[in-house]
């Protein structure tokens, strides 16, 4: 019987110890089906090529589900029809690993039709091997997407019908079309011949990998005696007279040649260098004038701003910048911005906090500070800010103070500052500047150093200074006034 | 060391390349797209590896392959995403496979909209995919959170041979924050369980399949111990002003944020308030919440959901106090002002 004769390959194990049970000498595959004379062969070219010791084996979903049974290799079994994806993280993980992804026709061609398609088109260097037995095995015989027009199955009791359940799939066909795939070629276990055929395909399949040159696929028209109903006698008749008609054997593509072989090395890792890749900052920077933040009057400590305009004015870069500067300052900050369903209509807003404690809320429903760029966001926010709260705006765009008369009222002409010096988009730099001198929350020293934190730019970053100081320069000017 | 400020989403992939992840294996989606994009950028810059995926299902299985190999890997979606991996996540707890994956959570059902719910409490930490199994889940509140929650669901992952998931909601993904990032893991532990590349592979194997009830059933019983050890070991949670508290909010992620501003003023008046911040979902604070029942009085839960995390505070109180729910869903996060009209109300009650 076959199933003995699977044990002699070293590639096997010696005893089936993952199977247990009465017979763990033999394999659970019926008589004559084409699982086991496929593993056979694969098993033994893993041998001639000495490869087993980095082999790694993915069991698919269906009757070679317990592959892992007999291959004595690394063996991961898989979910149904994700053996390529579970293939492409193990093979990424050990780059000098052979992957072999063995499937049935369920598995491959049907649920995880995508799944081999994707990892054929990337090109990921690992094996697969097909097998198609235009059967669902495991489950008893139900129509598979390789069965063929008319073919009886539990699923399709009166014969696969096109109108109905459409045609058998050519997946050789279909991945050949592909840019990627290295080799495809479809084989058939039934003769001495065939199989001859067979065991070439298999090597060069599992060469290619060896040589890491990429993607290879070879399907196997196989014999499911059981799911067919038939004797294997019969099954392997059909096979040649009936299958082979619907998938024609031979080499779909095959560029190995070409390709030049360059066996993989594996992965290492190391820390060295690590915070620079990761652009994180390495030392601490003293703020250039250690704020006091005593200095800053009452009511403007622990501020809850919300700004808002349209988007282009660099509303959430002046958030952030009040932010980042704030953080500077050795203060708490949050900033987030708009998000969600406050997002439409063109405007922009962005909330921020800065505080001593710990930073509850980071959304600011009742803000102490308001900043409007334009009229729109005047109105929509300016009933939420607390009694006593400051109000900002751009004198170019709101030109009629709130109408409630409890708050603080701050009208700055950042637009027209901006525009003056020759770049409308710093008006946000210029209601900084404005922010911070009226209420002396931040000095603008460690303004101007936080600038590069947020500003990418860096032939602008003179500019914003520029804009920021003119924001001061506003209300040193309103308070001489 | 220097702060960095940062968004949530970011300092979630900075974290792990800091815990020695070099894997990562997703699929766009917002509002988690930042993440694979900071994945996509850090990662080969640290010799990595960032793989966008065909799918959610495509993603998760390669998590679950490189997995098999015994390195750190991760992967992170959004709601709609995370329903798609459920059945991988499955396969991982049976396998035992130690993975970290993110949901920053969307407004939903079906596919809802982008704005920040806590709606997928239930497939997560209940279980969305089949079978008897457990994830640990961390609910970050702040962007440092996301940094050191993600480091920490590696170590967890390792120690328990589970997925552990970070679970957050679309606000904390966003929010910007200062982050003080710790310094790299120098080394990892080995795996020996895990596939090496090498010849003891032949001994062993990555699988979540048992034919025979009786030893299916002796692999779920060994499950069950190891979460029974996990909620002896690594319940974490956070109790804000509770000693005296009369009432006691209860929240995670975002909704603690804003209950500890609730919680702040109605002090400032003289409400005797408390909050609890649960911060690992599951194993949940059920002691800790337990002890509150000596003094507590009365509870408000507050969820983005329509009630998930509040069948837990139940399961704990049953109705030895009463125990109120309020909520939001759809997107929409209630302000510390409207929630504080509920406690008053309780309060006055
Ligand atoms: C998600 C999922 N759906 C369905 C099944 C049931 N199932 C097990 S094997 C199989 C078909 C396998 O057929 P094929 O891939 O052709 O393998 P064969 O048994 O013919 O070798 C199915 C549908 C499953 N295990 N998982
Ligand atoms: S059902 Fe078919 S494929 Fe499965 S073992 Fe039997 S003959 Fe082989
Ligand atoms: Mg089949």
């Amino acid at each position: 019987m076959a199933e003995k004769v699977l044990k002699r390959a070293d590639s096997f194990y010696p005893i089936f110890e993952r199977k247990g049970g009465p017979t763990p000498d033999v394999t659970h595959y019926c008589p004559g089906c084409g699982h086991g004379v496929l593993h056979k062969l694969i098993a033994e070219t893993i041998d001639d090529f000495g490869i087993r010791d980095r082999t790694i084996l993915i069991s698919p979903v269906g009757c070679s589900v317990f592959a892992y049974y007999y291959f004595r290799t690394g063996n991961i079994q898989s979910a149904h029809g994700r053996a390529p994806a579970v293939a492409t993280g193990i093979k990424r993980v050990f780059p000098q690993s052979i992957v072999i992804s063995y499937q049935g026709d369920g598995d491959l061609a049907a649920i995880g039709t995508n799944n081999i398609l994707q990892a054929a088109n990337r090109g990921e260097k690992i094996t697969v091997f097909f097998v198609n037995n235009a059967i669902y095995g495991m489950t008893g015989g139900q129509m598979a997407p390789t069965t063929l027009i008319g073919q009886k199955t539990t699923t399709s009791p009166m014969g696969r019908k096109p109108g109905n359940e459409g045609f058998p799939i050519r997946m050789s066909e279909l991945i050949a079309t592909l840019h990627a795939p290295i080799y495809v070629e479809r084989v058939a276990l039934t003769d001495a011949k065939n199989s001859t055929r067979v065991r070439k395909a298999v090597r060069k399949a599992l060469q290619n990998q060896i040589d890491n040159k990429g993607f290879s696929f070879v399907e196997v028209l196989s014999v499911c005696p059981s799911g067919w109903k038939m004797t294997p006698v019969q099954a392997k008749e059909w096979l040649t007279q009936e299958m082979i008609k619907a998938f024609p054997l031979g080499v779909y593509k095959d560029i190995s040649d070409e390709i030049e072989a360059q066996p993989a090395k594996g992965n290492v890792f190391s820390v060295q260098g690590l915070r620079e890749q990761l652009n994180l900052p390495e030392e601490k920077v003293a703020p250039a004038t250690p704020v006091n933040k005593t200095a800053t009057p009452e009511k403007y400590r622990n501020p809850r701003l919300k700004m808002a305009g349209f988007g282009g004015q660099g509303i959430l870069m002046l958030g952030l910048g009040i932010a980042q500067a704030g953080m500077d300052a050795g203060y708490e900050v949050s900033w987030i911005p708009s998000y969600g369903p406050e997002m439409r209509g063109g405007t922009a807003n962005c909330h921020v906090n800065l505080s001593t404690e710990r930073i509850g809320s980071p959304l600011v429903t009742r803000p102490t500070v308001l900043i409007a760029m334009n009229l729109p966001s005047l109105e929509k926010f300016v009933d939420e800010v607390v009694p006593g709260g400051l109000i900002i705006t751009d004198a170019s765009l709101v030109t009629q103070p709130p109408a409630r008369k409890d708050l603080e009222h701050l009208s700055i002409p950042a637009t027209q500052i901006a525009d003056e010096l020759g770049n409308t988009r710093v008006a946000n730099m210029v209601i900084l500047g404005a922010y911070i001198a009226y209420t002396q929350i931040l000095d603008q020293e460690t303004v101007f150093a936080s600038l590069p934190h947020f500003i990418k730019q860096k032939s602008l970053i003179g500019l914003n200074i520029q804009a920021i100081k003119k924001g001061i320069e506003s209300i040193s000017s309103q308070i001489k006034n | 060391m220097a702060k960095q400020l940062i968004k949530g989403n970011e300092a979630i992939v900075k974290g792990a390349v800091l815990a020695g992840c070099r894997y990562f294996f997703g699929y766009p989606i917002t509002p988690a797209s930042e993440i694979a994009e900071a994945a996509a950028y850090y990662m080969p810059q640290v010799g990595g590896t960032f793989l966008q995926a065909e799918s959610e299902i495509a993603s998760i299985n390669m998590v679950y392959g490189a997995a098999s190999g015994g390195i750190r890997v991760m992967t992170a979606s959004s709601s709609p995403g995370i329903s798609l991996k459920m059945e991988g996540i499955s396969y991982a707890a049976g396998s035992e496979l130690p993975l970290v994956l993110v949901d920053i959570m969307r407004g939903g059902p079906g596919l809802g909209n982008i704005a920040p719910e806590q709606s997928d409490y239930n497939q997560i930490v209940k279980g969305g995919g089949h079978g008897n199994y457990k994830l640990l889940v961390l609910a970050p509140a702040s962007a440092q959170e996301m940094c050191d929650f993600t480091m920490l669901a590696f170590d967890l992952a390792d120690r328990y041979r589970n997925p552990v998931c970070v679970l957050a909601d679309g606000f904390i993904g966003q929010m910007m924050e200062p982050v003080d990032f710790p310094p790299p893991v120098e080394k990892l532990a080995d795996k020996p369980w895990a596939l090496h590349c090498d010849a003891d592979d032949e001994k062993r194997l990555i699988s979540s399949i048992e034919l025979e009830p009786e030893r299916l059933e002796a692999h779920n019983r060994k499950l069950q111990a190891k979460y029974a050890e996990i909620e002896k070991a690594e319940i974490r949670c956070e109790t804000y002003k509770t000693d005296d508290a009369e009432l006691v909010v209860i929240g995670y992620g975002v909704i603690s944020r804003i209950l500890q501003s609730v919680v702040d003023r109605l002090r400032q008046d003289g409400y005797r308030i408390g909050m609890l911040r649960p911060i690992t979902l599951w194993p949940f604070p059920r002691p800790q919440i337990e002890k509150l029942l000596d003094h507590v009085q009365k509870i408000l839960v507050v969820e983005l959901s329509n009630g998930q995390m509040v069948d837990d505070v139940r399961l704990t109180v049953k109705d030895r106090i009463p125990i109120h729910f309020y909520n939001r869903m759809g997107g929409v996060v209630p302000s510390p002002e409207e929630i504080i009209e509920q406690v008053i109300k309780l309060f006055e009650a």
